[in-house]
């Protein structure tokens, strides 16, 4: 490990890798650090990715794809079952990856492009100077170093403490994360080709279990719970998740344990300051509805490390430059759809199980396969009118996409 | 006051680090360590837990 690099990447999940990689890339001399000792273990993902969405990033590699997917299958709370082609089942969908492999996978990619990777090492603080990120304090197996960087990028995920240090207050409410928990299951009769999502206050308040497929008969089952839904005497992710599992799969052998919390606050106010930018989940970009997080964590990062050149080839690292280079960029794409996902979580978790009942039988007869997001809307209109009010905004998007694929 | 956390129960997977409104908590590895000079025992990292393995008490 060196004093100086142009880039210190914090955090070797998919945005940190892709960050890395994406700056080493383009010549900067790029650290790229992980705390714990292996890359991408233990995970804490239920491994879904939409298949084209990822192919934009890296070539597909079958070493870290277990299924590939036909579609997927919505039950609402009296057990209706919508089904949706992979197609227009958006992000979380396609294939389902094997994560402790992927996620070293990119960071492998990016060693071999010149960024060093040290895992082991653990940042602790930044050095902070004249307003200005100028490097962090590192932990590697329990000695400390000062390493300075022209840009430091945080990727330190869910329990960011990165944008904190530098005064962006990152700190998740109840209401801005899903706690989860999932078991990788083997030994029951898991459909291979559709993965399923179970929505209604009874199984999981706020949120949602889902069952992805993993091949070989194996497959993650896992829930998701709105903080602000969870109290201490009120049952924890897992216990849903045990009754569930009792109820849908009660041969099913554990062969893991998987627990996590994903961000759905939306985009926050701020992902950058001088010296310095946040990625992925450390900058809440994952998705309000769905959870989904790699994808939005890839491309940030990828953003973040063209603007790292773009900042240190104009000798410019200040937030007013890299406001320009990263945060109005991953504003007007990621960003975006994080915000429309956003009201749409608003308004779904104040239904009741009677109303997403009523949805999904007012969705069950649409004609699926060329359903537009218009289509979807006015099948909700025809369930409940309030819902299309709440979620209008949306609407004025559908129809821009509508005159968009007409011209 | 205290906060108690129970590591044989705990899933190592740092929710409570995101939510804690005060960054007292850190995961290092399989460990939660707590600060407990900058905790102000708001309760928030008990209330989401996944598997319940912390407890504050007041
Ligand atoms: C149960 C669950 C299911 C999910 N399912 C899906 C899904 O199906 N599809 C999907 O797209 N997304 C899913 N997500 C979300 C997805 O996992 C995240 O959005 C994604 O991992 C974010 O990538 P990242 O690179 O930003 O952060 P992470 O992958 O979390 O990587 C951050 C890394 O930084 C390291 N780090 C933290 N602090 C420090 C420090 N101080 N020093 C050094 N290193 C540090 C961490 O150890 C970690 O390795 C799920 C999340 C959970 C919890
Ligand atoms: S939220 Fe619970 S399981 Fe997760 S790290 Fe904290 S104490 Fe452990
Ligand atoms: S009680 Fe509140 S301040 Fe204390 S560790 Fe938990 S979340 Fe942080």
């Amino acid at each position: 490990m060196k004093d100086r690099y142009d880039v210190l990447v914090i955090g070797a999940g998919p945005a940190g890798s892709i960050a890395a990689k994406t700056a080493a890339e383009k010549g900067l001399d790029v650290l790229l650090i992980e705390k714990r000792q292996e890359i991408g273990d233990p995970v804490r993902c239920a491994e879904g990715v939409n298949k084209e969405y990822l192919k934009k990033h890296v070539e597909i590699d079958k070493q870290w794809i277990c299924a590939d997917l036909k579609g997927s299958y919505i039950f609402s709370p009296d057990g209706t079952r919508i089904e949706m082609a992979e197609e227009i089942s958006g992000g979380e969908v396609g294939y389902v990856l094997e994560r402790k492999v992927f996620d070293r996978a990119l960071a492998e990619q990016a060693a071999a492009v010149g960024a060093e990777v040290r895992v082991k090492t653990r940042a602790t603080g930044l050095i902070i100077e004249d307003d200005f990120v100028k490097g962090a304090r590192l932990m590697h197996l329990g000695k400390e170093y000062e390493v300075r960087a022209s840009i430091v990028i945080g990727a330190d995920g869910v329990e960011s403490k990165v944008g904190r240090w530098a005064g962006i207050d990152t700190a998740l409410k109840p209401i801005d994360i899903e706690t989860c928990a999932q078991y990788l299951i083997a030994g029951a009769d898991v459909n291979q080709e559709y993965c399923e999502f179970y929505i209604g206050n009874e199984v999981a308040p706020g949120g949602y279990v889902w069952v992805f497929p993993k091949g070989e008969g194996k497959a993650n089952v896992g829930i998701g719970i709105l903080g602000s839904k969870m109290g201490k005497f009120k049952p924890r992710p897992v216990d849903y998740l045990n009754d569930f599992l009792q109820k849908r799969f009660p041969d099913a052998r554990i062969v893991e344990m998987v627990f996590g919390g994903v961000p759905v606050s939306g985009s926050i106010e701020k992902t950058s300051a001088n010296g310095l930018m946040l990625v992925g989940d450390a900058a809440r970009q994952s998705d309000p509805i769905t959870g989904g997080g790699i994808l939005n964590a890839m491309d940030a990062g990828k953003l973040a490390g063209e603007a790292a050149y773009a900042a240190i080839s104009a000798g410019d690292v200040s937030l007013g430059k890299l406001e320009e280079e990263y945060e109005k960029k991953w504003r007007a794409t990621v960003g975006h759809e994080i915000d429309m996902s956003l009201i749409v979580k608003n308004c779904f978790i104040n239904l009741t199980d009677a109303d997403l009942d009523s949805l999904a039988h007012s969705l069950k007869d649409v004609k699926f396969e060329r359903m537009s997001l218009l289509d979807l809307l006015q099948a909700l209109f025809k369930a409940n009118k309030k819902l299309l009010w709440d979620l209008r905004v949306l609407f004025k998007d559908a129809a821009k996409e509508v005159i968009k694929n007409r011209t | 006051m205290s906060i108690n956390i129970n590591r044989y129960k705990c899933g190592y997977c740092g929710a409570c680090v995101g939510v804690c409104p005060k960054g007292a908590l850190e995961l290092v590895e399989t460990w939660i360590e707590v600060d407990e000079s900058v905790c102000i025992v708001c309760g928030i990292c008990d209330r989401i837990c996944p598997v319940g393995a912390i407890e504050v008490m007041k």
